[in-house]
């Protein structure tokens, strides 16, 4: 073999055929992935605006908790989530107020406020926030999301951002 | 490094046995024909394949089934190019068995010993059709509806227990969710582990018995020169 240049019948096929099936492994190999990472691919970071009534709908000194709903459309269907947020109006001004996410830093459970124990408590892991939104107990690496408010003929208006 | 590894798993696993025993068997003298049979394993595996992605995303109910493949075909990247080889392989599957079908028959290959490895392969071309007839329903459109409710209406045409026949096929009177859902399910379950049992056993005859030899013409064997 070695003092040959000539190429073996056998050999010549086999790399025929191995090339071949390289490239029709590659032909569907390759949008087989893409195929599966596809929904994986689409980022969707959406911005709105929620209403949340006028602030006399809310106590002062007392958080309390309004919900909205989001709709997307995932694949074949439309998914609605619900989101929830806790209004603190520690003042009587109109920009005298803080509203918090009620989605737990952890793992996305979601927080009530609990007057007993004067904090937000997370049933999935106990999880407690204080009032400002900081981390009084448990896991939670962050303190409560705080959204961006707005105020507009009276209206209380917060700044939903997908996550 | 590469030729190491090679002769280390081949020590435990006797790959180059295997090797040498199916792919590098003595054939004797053939043509094209007799490649039906690999193209038709190749494309098995090709539906299958498909298949398994196909069901990343489908979903077998009424309300779901056509708009999770209008999803495949628009919402998914290469969804076309999936569903396109699964649509088309299916036919280049049922035309390539059936040829390798007539191929068999008209070379006499079915004969002794190799009995088992013809039934095998007729049960087989049916699972082929059967998973055709299953496969053309999932779409949910038009014309898998129709389709489906005139096949099924054929098989309820058998004397006496034609009606009891279309009640099975259809999961009751009408074609409805009973009947994409038990489709789906011979579909993608029952006929491929049956067809994948068949292969196998169709495989094995194969290159135990080896592949027969062309027909030849032999001096005196024509009606008119025996006298």
């Amino acid at each position: 073999m070695a003092d040959t240049h000539e190429v073996k019948r056998r050999d010549f096929i086999n790399v025929i055929i191995a090339a071949l099936g390289t490239v029709m492994g590659l032909f569907i190999g390759i949008p087989a992935i893409g195929y599966l990472l596809s929904p994986a691919t689409k980022i969707r970071r959406e911005e709105a605006w929620i209403p949340l009534g006028p602030l006399e709908a809310y106590p002062l000194g007392i958080p309390t908790s309004f919900s909205y709903t989001r709709t997307n459309v995932n694949g074949w269907e439309k998914t609605v989530n619900s989101f929830g947020a806790y209004v603190w109006r520690y003042g009587a001004g109109d920009s005298e107020l803080t509203v918090y996410s009620n989605m737990c830093t952890h793992l996305s459970c979601r927080v009530t406020w609990r007057e007993d124990i004067d904090a937000y408590f997370c049933p999935c892991h106990d999880g407690r926030f204080s009032k400002e939104g900081e981390i009084v107990a448990g896991p939670p690496p962050e303190p409560l999301y705080e959204f961006e408010t707005k105020m507009e003929e009276g209206i209380l208006y917060i700044k939903h951002v997908d996550v | 490094m590469t030729t190491k590894v090679i002769t280390w798993l081949d020590e435990r696993l006797g790959l180059t046995t295997i090797f040498d025993t199916v792919l590098d068997r003595k054939v004797p003298k053939v043509n094209w024909w007799f490649t039906l049979g690999s193209a038709s394993l190749f494309l098995f595996v090709l539906q299958g394949l498909t298949g398994l992605f196909l069901t990343i995303y489908y979903v077998p109910s009424p309300d779901k089934a056509y708009d999770s493949i209008q999803y495949i075909m628009t919402g998914v990247s290469y969804g076309w190019l999936i569903r396109g080889i699964h649509h088309w392989g299916a036919s280049l599957m049922v035309i390539f068995v059936f040829v390798h079908m007539l191929r068999t028959f008209f070379m006499g290959a079915y004969k002794f010993p190799r009995e088992i490895t013809w039934v095998t392969g007729v049960v087989l071309l049916l699972a082929t059709l059967g998973m055709g007839f299953t496969g053309y329903l999932l779409p949910w459109n038009q014309r898998a509806f129709w389709a489906t409710t005139v096949g099924t209406e054929i098989a309820a045409t058998a004397p006496i227990i034609g009606d009891f026949i279309l009640r099975i096929l259809r999961g009751g009177n009408d074609l409805s969710a009973v009947t994409l859902a038990r489709f789906f399910s011979v579909h993608i379950w029952f006929l491929p582990v049956i067809m994948v049992a068949l292969v196998s056993v169709h495989m094995y005859l194969v290159v135990k018995l080896g592949i027969s030899s062309m027909p030849k013409e032999e001096e005196g064997t024509y009606p008119g020169e025996m006298d």
